[in-house]
């Protein structure tokens, strides 16, 4: 900010303006590193030099603003029905109205998508650099992934969100016509009202991904004392989930109460495959894993 | 997702500590129900207790906002000679500490203000020696900064104020010739926001690559492509350099002049800038030496200094030569006689050749005696090796300061009369005379990975201010904000990380 940037700010606001900025490092492995506020992306492109270089100058200019245009449209964002003449004009808050519209009948706001439509904006910025092999851009564990014909990609799959390494991996490729693979669990970023570890969504887009694996999370669920639920106003005062229930501990399940948890979450993931919403999912929970739809039957064991 | 030791579940902190309640209003704002607003970025979060913020990053602990990154600490171990005190299987209790330390926050991780109208996010007290010490600290961002490069070579690397490029854009220059050494300026202020953008994303990135200890490859406009990394040895046009020399040929004259007499009768110096000859030059002179009519190539400078013997190059001495006795332009026949002892050498003593002269007045080279051969050893000996050394220079007199004191000139002065000692991730730092605090810090000094960056651009550095409490409150300091040492322990807990204390620097509590 410039000093007379400085100053305006200073004459024309009464609090202090917010003081964050995008903040950038490359890690190892030529990844680049952008974070702003809750945004985390590690960002990888596979290509010449010169194009990778471009590509993450994109992306870092794509960043830019992005926080400050969800903010803007937040009560919308977090708003359970959002009128289909609604249009917004900023592309990552619309890639989240539309992903939700796909999944009709459940609650659901378009904050549910919001970790997967960063990443696939971002994708559609740096998508446009030639000669790009491939791309992925991980927001926190919900990707978007773009593969030129013929290249492949190797993705790790952590069975919960607590430990987060990855067990197994999925091998995807350009054919799959996947775009992005998202997981959501109780135990993770956001909350949820079922019991899952973890879910993973491979589908078209990132948003999609998000937003499936999200509710097939909270559809792996059963009734159960060792199950700790608290009102989600209770953890966070704008919760658009509002009196809803959400998990805060899940204790050690009987093989019954996690079969008939996974149970729901896979019949539930079985319609969304069979509408053509997501590509297959992958449910985990203390343990127990269920796969459904394609590529998943490619899953290999990590050994350790 | 990163372990957290303070996160045992859905985001629950709990750390049964208590942080200092100002850094809830210095970053946020209280609510009701002990709800705390974070300000850090523009989602505004508002957080319950014991909850973290969307990024994970800020935390709601005790109705008080904290951040969870770590925070690094020094562990100073004094008297380092008695570092070994016998283990007592008695002691009940055993701390851990073996010896009694001391503890010197820094601002690494303490996270910023930008701008600063809010005080620096810590403002330490410790007790130290009896006496109450203040140590503001903050991750300055700073527009206004660069890096000093010297670099150990006698090659030439290319003209003076030529441009310095990085990933083809221009992000310094070539600026003084140093003995032994070549200065760069890379960064500052017109590189990182006067040009287009490009160049200033790519001034910053050399930067802060530079100032994290990496090798960046730097290309000066019309000369060598050198790789720089400091306390590294620079690779010049894919060669790595391995010697600084003694000093120039009229300087190695100088200095060996003695040690030569009476095993010689001329010695010649072979060096690109200033190639010296022994009994020509005041040296030998004054040992009473007599001239030995050896005249060697080039522009006589003063007696026994000689310009230009030959190109620059890959050869002797930085000349393109690869026979020193091309540069003997004539043998003055009245002066020089048959059986006359010569040696030629280089300023680092790499080559060296021991000749007689014929009949003819013609060098025959000779096998070398040992006693000649012990000097130009000891020339070799006095070479050190050649190092990339990267000064970090930045001005922390702007909005930095209001950080600090509500009258940032106070803290100016303070500096300046030396009252107030800065610091950089506990390193020494010099002063600039002059207005505003600009500082030098060599980076090699500082943890590794002090240096962050904001894409405005600008390069974020760790900053400590350290000062008596009394001097503190004078200057109007933000006292209300002033933490002990054991709050901030307590307060960031397992969310701070301990270093050891780099032993060569001094110890900044005082």
């Amino acid at each position: 900010m410039n000093a007379q940037a400085l100053r305006r700010s200073r004459t024309d606001h009464a609090e202090p303006i917010p003081t964050g900025h995008v903040q950038q490092a490359m890690l190892p492995g030529n990844r680049l590193h952008l974070q702003h506020g809750p945004i985390n992306l590690v960002i990888k492109a596979y290509g010449d030099d010169a194009e990778v270089r471009l590509a993450y100058e994109r992306a870092e200019r794509r960043l830019s603003g992005m926080l400050q245009s969800l903010v803007d449209n937040l009560s919308l964002l977090r708003s359970p029905d959002v009128p289909a003449c609604v249009r917004v004009t900023d592309a990552t808050s619309q890639q989240m109205i539309s992903a939700v519209k796909r999944f009709k009948g459940e609650f659901v706001t378009p904050m549910a998508a919001v970790a997967g439509a960063v990443a696939d904006t971002i994708l559609v910025a740096i998508r446009k650099t030639a000669c790009l092999r491939k791309i992925y851009i991980n927001n926190g564990g919900d990707i978007a992934l773009h593969l030129a014909p013929g290249q492949q990609m190797q993705i790790g799959i952590v069975p919960t969100l607590s430990e987060a390494t990855p067990d197994s991996s999925l091998c995807i490729t350009a054919d799959d016509g996947i775009g992005g693979i998202a997981t959501s669990g109780w135990d993770g970023h956001s909350m949820s009202q079922g019991i899952a570890d973890a879910v993973t969504v491979i589908a078209e887009s990132g948003a999609v991904a998000d937003v499936a694996a999200t509710l097939i999370a909270n559809r792996v669920n059963c009734v159960d004392d060792r199950i700790e639920r608290r009102p989600a106003l209770d953890l966070d005062p704008d919760s658009e989930l509002g009196e809803r229930l959400v998990t805060v501990s899940v204790g050690k399940l009987s093989e019954t109460a996690i079969n008939d948890a996974l149970d729901r979450g896979e019949q539930f993931a079985q319609t969304l495959v069979e509408q053509g919403n997501i590509h297959g999912a992958l449910l985990s929970l203390q343990s127990h894993k269920r796969t459904v739809g394609l590529p998943f039957d490619r899953q290999k064991r990590l050994t350790s | 997702m990163p372990t957290d030791p303070n996160k045992t579940s859905k985001g629950t902190i709990s750390s049964k500590s208590t942080r200092a309640a100002s850094m809830t209003e210095r970053f946020g704002a209280r609510e009701k129900d002990g709800i705390v607003r974070c300000d850090a970025c523009p989602v505004l979060c508002r957080i319950r207790p014991q909850r973290s913020g969307a990024c994970g990053r800020y935390a709601n602990v005790d109705g008080e906002l904290a951040r969870v990154d770590p925070l690094v600490l020094f562990e100073n171990t004094r008297n380092s000679g008695d570092a070994l005190v016998p283990f007592e299987e008695s002691s009940a209790e055993w701390s851990g500490n073996l010896v009694r330390q001391e503890t010197f926050v820094t601002a690494i991780g303490s996270g910023t203000t930008y701008p600063d109208y809010k005080p620096a996010p810590f403002i330490v007290a410790t007790e130290y020696d009896g006496l109450d010490t203040v140590t503001v600290v903050s991750e300055g961002i700073f527009s206004y900064c660069g890096v000093k490069i010297k670099i150990d070579t006698d090659k030439h690397l290319g003209a003076e104020q030529a441009d310095i490029l990085c990933d083809e854009e221009r992000v310094g220059h070539v600026t003084t010739g140093e003995y032994g050494s070549q200065m760069f300026s890379v960064g500052g202020v017109n590189h990182l926001t006067g040009g287009s953008k490009r160049e200033g994303k790519i001034t910053c990135n050399t930067l802060m690559a530079l100032c994290n200890g990496k090798a960046v490859e730097l290309t000066v406009d019309g000369g060598c492509s050198v790789l720089v990394q400091a306390g590294k040895a620079p690779v010049v046009d894919g060669v790595e350099e391995q010697r600084m020399r003694v000093g120039c040929g009229s300087a190695t004259i100088g200095i060996f002049a003695q040690q030569w007499h009476g095993l010689v009768d001329e010695v010649i110096v072979v060096d690109d800038h200033i190639t010296g000859v022994l009994s020509e030059h005041q040296a030998g002179r004054c040992l009473g030496m007599e001239p030995s009519g050896i005249r060697v190539s080039g522009r006589r400078s003063t007696p026994g200094r000689y310009f230009n013997v030959a190109n620059p190059g890959q050869g002797w001495g930085g000349t393109d030569i690869s026979d020193p006795y091309s540069i003997i332009e004539s043998v003055d026949p009245n002066k020089a006689q048959p059986g006359m002892r010569l040696l030629m050498t280089t300023t680092t003593g790499d080559e060296s050749i021991y000749c007689v002269l014929d009949d003819e007045l013609n060098p025959v080279e000779e096998n070398m005696p040992v006693a000649v051969q012990k000097v130009v050893d000891r020339i070799s000996e006095n070479c050190e090796p050649s190092l990339c050394s990267v000064l970090f220079v930045g001005g922390a007199g702007g909005s930095l300061r209001a950080g600090v004191t509500e009258n940032p000139v106070h803290l100016t002065r303070s500096v300046k009369s030396m009252l107030t000692q800065v610091t950089m991730g506990g390193a020494p730092v010099y002063v600039w005379p002059g207005g505003g605090i600009t500082v030098m810090v060599d980076i090699t000094r500082m943890p590794e990975n002090s240096f962050g960056y904001v894409p405005t651009p600008a390069i974020v550095a760790p900053i400590e201010f350290t000062l008596p409490r009394d001097r503190y409150a004078e200057m109007g300091g933000h006292v209300d904000y002033v933490q002990t040492l054991e709050e901030i322990r307590e307060g960031y807990g397992d969310s701070t990380r301990s270093s050891t204390w780099n032993p060569k620097n001094p110890w900044p509590l005082r």
